[in-house]
């Protein structure tokens, strides 16, 4: 061989080897990216599903409370009032005609776009005739691909305006050759829910047959307390908004459930469970079902023959005898007819606190009545596939079962379906395939954690029933972001979660280290430090790995456990709270907020000093914090009480937040910098998202 | 050559001695544990590859195709289920295979040296584009588009190898 072909093959055997150690090298790097972003969408993940849990506890708690939510009236009341509303003329939003056409949609969209809002007497009739479309509706509408060759499937949305804007963009508006359906979940957590509802709503009166709803778990009034909804209403639409969110859940209660396409494909927003029927969901009354997180199959899973609709059926825990009093009120309260409820005057609600705290405090556990049809609601609107076989109850959540591929296997078996589409998790990609390719999880909310945390995608589903999938990503840079930066981002905004939860439990994780450290050095070793941790916020997150990121370590490898907190603290701006109250009060925040919304019956956004008191107490005995009358009665007087005797709680809650003691200016500013503050749309095709 | 001393030094890493074998069990679990999504100590295999690399291993694509044929016998394309990986056997892997250590920077540039005929100090985009998608084990659009968005100096559109290296060590802690 002469020289010349040996210097040649020389050098490529060099180049080869040269590539190939710079790709190793490469995807190496990108591995331990991956690593970090995984993690990173565990903490939010996790801290998110501990907060349903805590939800769904919350409302189960208040099956007890009669609520003042069934004042909506008779129709006729509702419409005499919407007509009384005037629209002035400085409004310059979308004036809606009914019967809505085409140019009512064109012009809802439009508004939107500018961050118009939509006057509330539009949408009060809005939510009128939605109402009296979705009513006719049966529990599971059958779908068919025939006619209009091609179905787009989306799956949650949760406010995120700018998602649903961006399918139209790459899809299409809804029409009778371009049918959708959505998969519940388009409220909560973003901030143009309500906007969303109403352009949802507005192309199902266009188009009752081509544009198609199911009901997700957030389309629920008591989930929406806690996740934003509830307040964006009362924030955008002030002394309607009472009546706005009354007529709302009663259109939430008549979304169908569940939809199936051409007899093959099963959808539904949560998954399914072993006890799954849809026979008998075709059935029942859906509308009886109004707060399916308020029944949650938490703690008992039931296993029968089908009961004839409309006879409840009551389960108590275990151990639990039950008295003729409470059984009585359950019966009372759980019984939600349209024909209302009195209203209580100040003396009886005081009286049913009072009990009710007395029977919480008498029994060991809490006791629940669950409709059997409850049940499958929940199961229906909470569930989450595995991968192993077997149906356990959903303990990430607290409501609905995890359900594996055999179960899946047999439901599809039983009604020969060919494939299972749902939503209600986030992921990375946006769908997921899993169940051997039965079960397609499909989430159209892009960055739903924070900025780049993940794509949204949507789905084309032909006659053939394959699916193809669509991916995309809101972005608000303007130039594109290496992988580097964007996970900087997410596990950054993910780390501070983490911190302020660590921060929230602070007194209870110190107990804990604490027995490990029984000569006080203020060190343990990492293995202690992450079953402390685990045990204490009962979050399952690889600790040992995210220890460097929250805790400093000592020389020789130890933790030095009081470093998550030196450098945090709870501001309570200017309210003069006792130090042993402050911490508990940041903590519970939310459920308080909670706990108080229910109480505010005409959402004036104040309550008086024994609404107050008695707010404390229920907030006791739901969460058996041990707070003494003094205390309360300390706090009540600490707050600036004006004239009449009356507090805006809310703000009084949202002044505690962790702060971070030694405002890290540096930090703040790179963090910033990876931040173009240039909001719009990442066309695709151009970067590549 | 260069490389060839490269691969020698590599071969001295070993695990030896109990206690650097715990320490290392106990990376290797924690690693696992970021994939371990429902917490019942699986991971789906399609994940190894992201894990074992997580560990600060370079295996290039064929290492681990062979590494994972060898833990279960079906061939790598066609697994769809998930497989229950223990401790001891990625780590008898990683003890089998000293030459996975990471990669020095120093070896680094000389690999984009040798790619740099012109010993210009720089790769234009097109060069870098074509060594990594054509040689090698090739590169996804993906990946390209990846590294480029990190590697090109956009007002020169080449890529100073010498920078580019220097910065994603610095990322990297």
């Amino acid at each position: 061989v002469c020289l010349l072909c040996q210097t040649w093959h020389f050098f490529c055997f060099h180049t080869i080897k040269a590539a190939i150690l710079i790709q190793r090298w490469y995807r190496c790097y990108m591995a331990r990216l991956e690593m970090r972003r995984q993690y990173a969408l565990s903490i939010f993940q996790s801290i998110e599903y501990a907060e349903e849990q805590a939800q769904l506890q919350l409302s189960s708690f208040f099956t007890f409370i009669p609520s003042d939510f069934n004042t909506a009236g008779s129709d006729v009341q509702l419409l005499e009032y919407e007509q009384t509303i005037e629209v002035p003329d400085s409004y310059h939003g979308p004036r809606l005609s009914f019967p809505l056409t085409v140019a009512d949609t064109n012009s809802l969209l439009h508004a939107f776009k500018r961050q118009q809002q939509l006057h509330a007497r539009y949408v009060l009739q809005l939510l009128h005739e939605t109402k009296k479309v979705l009513k006719q509706m049966p529990n599971i509408i059958h779908l068919s691909t025939s006619y209009s060759k091609e179905i787009t499937i989306c799956g949650d949305l949760h406010g995120k305006l700018d998602d649903l804007l961006l399918i139209f963009y790459k899809n299409g508006l809804p029409s009778e050759e371009n049918p959708y359906l959505f998969n519940g979940d388009f409220v909560d957590r973003g901030k143009n829910s309500i906007e969303i509802l109403i352009i949802l709503f507005a192309f199902l009166l266009v188009y009752p047959n081509h544009l198609h709803l199911n009901r997700g778990n957030h389309e629920d009034h008591i989930m929406n307390l806690r996740y934003g909804f509830t307040k964006e209403i009362t924030k955008k639409y002030r002394s309607h908004s009472k009546k706005i969110l009354n007529l709302l859940q009663d259109v939430y209660s008549w979304l169908p459930l569940a939809a199936i396409i051409d007899n093959k494909v099963l959808i539904v927003h949560g998954g399914i469970s072993d006890a799954t029927d849809l026979d008998f969901l075709n059935l029942f009354k859906r509308n009886k079902v109004r707060e399916p997180s308020s029944s949650s199959s938490y703690g008992r899973r039931y296993k029968g023959d089908l009961l004839d609709v409309g006879e409840p059926m009551w389960l108590l825990h275990d151990g639990v005898n039950s008295s003729p009093l409470l059984e009585a009120q359950y019966l009372e309260s759980s019984v939600r007819m349209p024909s209302v409820p009195p209203e209580l005057t100040a003396k009886e609600w005081k009286q049913v606190c009072e009990t009710n705290t007395e029977l919480l405090q008498n029994k060991t556990k809490k006791p629940t009545c669950i409709y059997k049809w409850n049940l499958f609601v929940v199961d229906i609107l909470w569930s989450d596939p595995k991968n192993q076989n077997g149906c356990t109850p959903n303990k990430f959540r607290g409501g609905g079962c995890c359900f594996g591929p055999d179960v899946t296997a047999r439901l599809l078996k039983r009604y020969n379906l060919k494939m299972l589409i749902r939503s209600h998790e986030c992921k990375q990609e946006g769908y997921e395939i899993s169940h051997d390719g039965k079960v397609i999880t499909i989430f159209s909310a892009s960055n739903y954690y924070e900025n780049g945390s993940n794509r949204g995608a949507y789905l084309k589903l032909n006659p053939d029933l394959v699916p193809r999938f669509v991916q995309y990503q809101v972005s608000k840079y303007t130039r594109q972001q290496t992988l580097h930066q964007r996970v900087s981002v997410v596990e950054w905004s993910a780390l501070k979660s983490l911190r302020e939860k660590l921060y929230s439990r602070r007194s209870e994780l110190i107990a804990a280290f604490r027995q490990y450290d029984p000569n006080d050095t203020g060190r343990i070793s990492t293995s202690e430090w992450a079953s402390a941790v685990e045990s204490v916020l009962n979050l399952a997150l690889p600790w040992r790995t995210l220890r460097s990121r929250l805790v400093q370590l000592a020389q020789d490898g130890s933790v030095e456990y009081l470093s998550s907190f030196s450098d945090l603290e709870i501001d309570s701006r200017e309210h003069m709270v006792q130090p042993a109250l402050v911490e508990t009060l940041y903590r519970f925040r939310t459920d308080l907020e909670i706990i108080f919304n229910i109480i505010d019956k005409d959402h004036s956004g104040l309550i008086s000093i024994e609404e107050f008191r008695q707010t404390w107490k229920l907030f006791n005995s739901h969460l058996k914090i041990d707070i003494d009358d003094e205390s309360i009665d300390n706090l009540a007087h600490s707050i600036d009480f004006n004239k009449d005797g009356s507090i805006d709680f809310n703000e009084f809650l949202e002044a505690f937040h962790v702060v971070n003691k030694f405002e890290n200016k540096a930090e703040h500013c790179r963090i910033s910098n990876l931040l173009d503050s240039c909001p719009c749309f990442s066309i695709p095709g151009l970067s590549g998202t | 050559m260069a490389l060839a001393a490269a691969y020698v030094i590599q071969q001295e890493w070993a695990l030896e001695g109990s206690r650097e074998q715990r320490v290392a069990g106990k990376k290797i679990t924690d690693a696992f544990e970021v994939f371990d999504h429902e917490c019942n100590k699986t991971v789906d295999v399609r994940e190894i590859g992201t894990i074992i690399r997580s560990l600060g291993c370079c295996p290039s694509e064929g290492e681990l195709h062979d590494m994972l044929a060898e833990v279960s016998s079906l061939p790598f394309v066609i697994f769809s289920s998930i497989l229950k990986f223990t401790k001891a056997l990625i780590f008898s892997l990683l003890c089998r295979r000293p030459e996975y250590r990471p990669i020095p920077e120093d070896v680094l540039l000389r690999a984009f040296e040798v790619l740099d005929v012109n010993k210009c100090g720089h790769l234009t985009k097109e060069e870098l584009v074509k060594y990594m998608t054509e040689e090698g084990e090739p590169f996804t659009q993906e990946e390209m588009e990846e590294m480029l968005s990190a590697a090109v100096d956009p007002e020169t559109n080449t890529v100073r190898y010498k920078d580019y290296i220097t910065m994603m060590v610095v990322d990297e802690n």
